[in-house]
């Protein structure tokens, strides 16, 4: 798949994918990172009792049903010299968030973009994305860079720039695992 | 070299962890063998990998190195909260708010709206009530902000 094209995903991402319990098994072994061992699947099928080959099936059919979104690294973007993030929202006519998401998702310095809903008058933005750039100015010019190239001339919007983070984890999913399995 | 590959050569990472940043954030094969296999692509060995890899995870570079759950496909709920509160409150609140463990990060952002938290929960059912709680123990009023479209991006921050 080629990761940088525009796609809109509106549908398919609302749904659970049911799970065995096997699967949940595996997904409260992994939680905390692949073990770094060459053979890592082999040290989770230890874990939950299965053979190597299953566990490296099971986690192929969760990436095959998006279950698991990827495997891979996550980075901390400030350690590497992206210090300033900004949420930046628009207030769009809902009849063009569809095609402005699209637009505004087709730059590589956007590392999320989702419709949310409006707050009434307090809050009248409904398309928001994540920019991170060098600093302010280079954020602010890449807020510049989109309204012209995705004509936002005249829609209205907001940067948030970050202040402080107070916290950042990823969530975890292992007691959410424990109850489906006690529930299924 | 962009800005991030400046800071990333400041603070000592050298051109193979950077490829190794780089290429992680590409995804994992999931094979008998996987480090060899990526090693392999970046011209080092499977021991060499693992070592930089658990260097960059123990130094902080990467905060984490496995698999990113779809929240909701996984039967979680996932939204985007944000409160208004007072300057004199915030730390308070602050606090109040990061001890709940459903809150994934939460970042103070400069606008009336001035608390931004990600809340991941077993259900979606417990999102109303972890707000409800939220609300009842700061004192302010929380904006649930759910997604309702994604649209699609890479995430990668190149080094």
């Amino acid at each position: 798949m080629d990761m940088n094209s525009p796609q809109q995903r509106f549908g398919r991402t609302e749904l659970r994918v049911p799970l065995s319990e096997a699967d949940f098994a595996l997904v409260g072994a992994i939680q905390g990172g692949l073990p770094l061992v060459p053979r890592p699947f082999a040290q989770l099928a230890a874990q939950t009792g299965e053979s190597e080959e299953a566990v490296i099936g099971r986690l192929r059919s969760l990436l095959e049903r998006g279950v698991i979104k990827r495997m891979g690294a996550v980075v901390r973007h400030r350690e590497l010299g992206y210090g300033a993030n900004a949420m930046v929202v628009w207030d769009v006519p809902d009849d063009q968030v569809g095609e402005l998401g699209r637009c505004l998702s087709r730059f590589e310095f956007i590392t999320l973009c989702y419709r949310r809903p409006r707050q009434g008058a307090e809050w009248p933005y409904n398309l928001f994305c994540m920019i991170h750039g060098r600093d302010r100015e280079a954020v602010e010019g890449k807020v510049r860079q989109l309204v012209q190239c995705c004509r936002l001339e005249s829609i209205p919007h907001a940067l948030l720039f970050s202040r402080r983070r107070f916290k950042q984890r990823g969530a975890r999913y292992h007691d959410a695992a424990q109850r489906e399995t006690v529930i299924s | 070299m962009n800005a991030a590959s400046a800071r990333a050569t400041a603070i000592g990472l050298d051109t193979l962890d950077r490829r190794i940043v780089n290429r992680l954030q590409d995804g994992f094969p999931v094979s008998e063998r996987p480090y060899a296999a990526v090693a392999a692509e970046l011209g080092t060995d499977e021991a060499t990998l693992i070592a930089r890899l658990q260097a960059l995870l123990d130094a902080g570079i990467l905060s984490r190195f496995g698999p990113m759950y779809h929240a909701e496909r996984l039967g979680g709920g996932l939204t985007l909260a944000a409160m208004a509160v007072a300057p004199a409150d915030f730390e308070r609140v602050a606090g109040q708010v990061n001890a709940f463990p459903e809150v994934a990060h939460n970042y103070a952002r400069d606008h009336e709206l001035n608390m931004w938290f990600v809340l991941a929960t077993e259900t979606p059912r417990r999102i109303a009530a972890v707000i409800r709680e939220i609300e009842r123990v700061t004192g302010y009023a929380v904006y649930n902000m759910p997604k309702k479209e994604e649209f699609f991006v890479g995430l990668k921050f190149t080094v």
